[in-house]
């Protein structure tokens, strides 16, 4: 499972620099929401991916025992996914207008505020 | 409970600010008072710091290393101080210097959202919260960014996401790899795992050490990643572009005094990023102030200085000593007041002529004396001229760098210096001292007085701070050296969060 989880994070990030070096707005959107999920998926992996117990203490208990499952890297990875939605949201919305302002969805068009 | 107030402050007065939506005169008198309550709340914080030592809060009681800690060492402390002064400042400021029409999408909630995520990326002790405070403020940046809606703004715009969402995936990779090495996310608690993991996997954990580096360097705009510093800085309104240039950069220099003090704090850790970082800020130094150097945009030229006062600072955290800390820090704070006077009077110069074009700009030394002195020192305290600011802040980096042995990166300073006050007399010449070329004359516009009013008070205080910070460096130096003390020694930072639990 590890294996195959590694391997899946290895194929995102690599897919998403890819699509990071085009020059369309749409696939540098694409890329960086690939990035992000390879990201979270890294975090998740990382954490442990195993079959165990949910992380609760008995009653009468002040610690916990035996094999329980890492509920941080969840905790993480859910909170690095509200954010990514918000961001994404944000940047598809700016190259909308981008595009709708500059005329054209090539990277390389955007040289007014270099001159 | 000090600790989290002036967090708090920002965020109740953005949300006054929307509860008061489409009402701008609530909105707008939130926003000064809310800035000046924060100031009171970072001394009152900064004094208790100096009195009591580090104050630690743990978010709803869970002790450290269980639940979120913020932590106000001296250095917090400091920052946070600065941060509520700039933003009282601004705010006073952006009353004018910000339209009508942004002020009723809600640009001071934004403004005061964003000083929320800087407070809180000073004051958190938690790796994964910095990431989530860096998040805030630079949602708040992008939107205060794009306000406006016209192409030079999207255009600037575009860079500066796609580069900052780029090292926000970069640093929440490698929380997430450093949580996997030592499996915790608490500054304190990785201080102590990260020290015993690096004996035994040294490589992983300085491969770690870099890649926090980039994702901080691409915030900080350190070279090679800061192309999407003066791409962007100079299209927003002037309020905008000097509370940008005063705090953000220096969030991302602030975290990574904070990683390599804290947590990458050993010697062969250090001993091999130490090269990289001196590279970088020779690299930065030297390619930031040549940038400047070619501009005739004024706000252009002030946004590659960014840069290059960027250099300065990594190279004061890359020396690595007790002095060329403490250095650092006073220049930290030098170079936001400083910098920030600048672009304050590049706005007050483009409402009088409708230009930022130093080719069409001239004549201000002969008509608008005051001005041109608003200009003339922090220009001067800027390029290092005793005894103002810099002076003092260059002479200590350099003092330290000199004693650790630094030669080059030193020189590379020095040589710096000139041209930063090569390209501070471009803009003295070609706006202040000649004449106005006659194809550009036209007649100043005219300031209302109520409105001069409010741009001119923060342009001079900000003025005078530059003056009184070099007159008082003796008392502000012993500050900035006990904050250095408490960064090197590590123990007092780590006992104070996890004291309780050990």
């Amino acid at each position: 499972m590890n294996l195959l989880l590694a391997i899946t994070v290895g194929f995102l990030y690599a897919a998403g620099i890819y699509m990071l070096l085009r020059r369309s707005f749409v696939k540098l959107i694409l890329g960086l929401a690939l990035l992000g999920h390879a990201t979270n998926l890294l975090i998740f992996t990382i954490g442990g991916v195993e079959r165990a117990a949910p992380p609760l203490i008995p009653y009468g208990e002040k610690v916990l025992s035996g094999d329980y499952a890492n509920p941080l890297p969840q905790a993480l990875v859910l909170t690095a996914i509200v954010i990514g939605l918000a961001t994404s949201a944000f940047a598809i919305v700016l190259m909308r207008r981008a595009y709708v302002l500059v005329g054209t969805d090539d990277v390389d068009e955007l040289v007014t505020t270099d001159k | 409970m000090i600790v989290v107030l002036p967090i708090l402050t920002p965020l109740i007065t953005a949300l006054i600010g929307l509860i008061a939506w489409g009402n701008s005169r609530i909105q707008r008198l939130a926003s000064v008072v809310g800035s000046a309550v924060g100031v009171v709340i970072a001394v009152i914080l900064l004094l208790t710091v100096q009195e009591n030592g580090i104050q630690v809060l743990y978010v709803g009681n869970w002790v450290a290393p269980f639940g979120i800690t913020l932590v106000a060492d001296l250095f917090s402390a400091i920052m946070v101080t600065i941060t509520a002064f700039m933003g009282l400042m601004v705010a006073i400021y952006a009353l004018v210097d910000i339209d009508k029409d942004l002020e009723v999408v809600g640009y001071h909630s934004l403004y005061q959202f964003l000083l929320v995520g800087v407070t809180g990326s000073f004051l958190t002790g938690d790796l994964f919260n910095l990431f989530v405070w860096f998040e805030i403020m630079l949602l708040s940046s992008f939107v205060m960014l794009t306000l406006m809606g016209k192409r030079a703004q999207i255009e600037g715009a575009v860079k500066y996401v796609i580069m900052n969402m780029l090292s926000s995936v970069i640093f929440l990779a490698s929380i997430g790899l450093l949580y996997g090495v030592t499996g915790t996310v608490n500054m304190a608690d990785l201080a102590n795992r990260v020290s015993s993991a690096a004996d035994q996997r040294l490589s992983l954990i300085i491969s770690l050490a870099m890649l926090f580096t980039v994702a901080f360097g691409m915030k900080a705009a350190i070279f090679p990643l800061f192309s999407w510093l003066p791409a962007s800085y100079h299209t927003p309104p002037t309020a905008i572009t000097t509370i940008f240039g005063a705090l953000l950069t220096k969030v991302g220099v602030y975290a990574l005094i904070r990683v390599y003090t804290l947590i990458f704090n050993t010697p062969e850790i250090f001993n091999y990023a130490q090269i990289i970082l001196l590279l970088a800020a020779g690299l930065t130094m030297v390619i930031g102030v040549f940038g400047a150097v070619a501009q005739y945009g004024f706000r252009r030229l002030l946004s590659f200085h960014i840069v290059s006062q960027i250099g300065y600072l990594i190279m004061g955290l890359a020396i690595f000593t007790v002095a060329s800390l403490a250095g650092t820090i006073f220049y930290l704070v030098h170079v936001i007041l400083a910098k920030s006077a600048l672009f304050l009077v590049s706005g007050i110069v483009y409402r009088l002529t409708g230009t930022y074009d130093l080719k069409k700009l001239g004549g201000f030394y002969h008509n608008n004396m005051a001005l041109s002195m608003l200009f003339f020192i922090p220009a001067i305290a800027l390029a290092g001229i005793p005894p103002l600011s810099g002076f003092w802040a260059k002479f200590a980096i350099i003092k330290a760098g000199l004693e650790a042995g630094n030669y080059w990166i030193i020189g590379t300073g020095l040589f710096v210096s000139v041209f930063t006050l090569y390209s501070m007399i471009k803009i003295w010449t070609y706006a202040f001292m000649r004449k106005r070329p006659d194809a550009y004359q036209a007649p100043l516009n005219t300031i209302p007085a109520s409105e001069a009013r409010l741009l001119w008070i923060p342009t001079v205080v900000i003025g005078l701070a530059t003056i009184l910070m070099g007159i008082f460096a003796g008392p502000l130096f012993e500050l900035s050296t006990a904050a250095a003390e408490q960064l090197m020694n590590t123990e007092m930072y780590i006992t104070a969060v996890l004291g309780g639990t050990q």
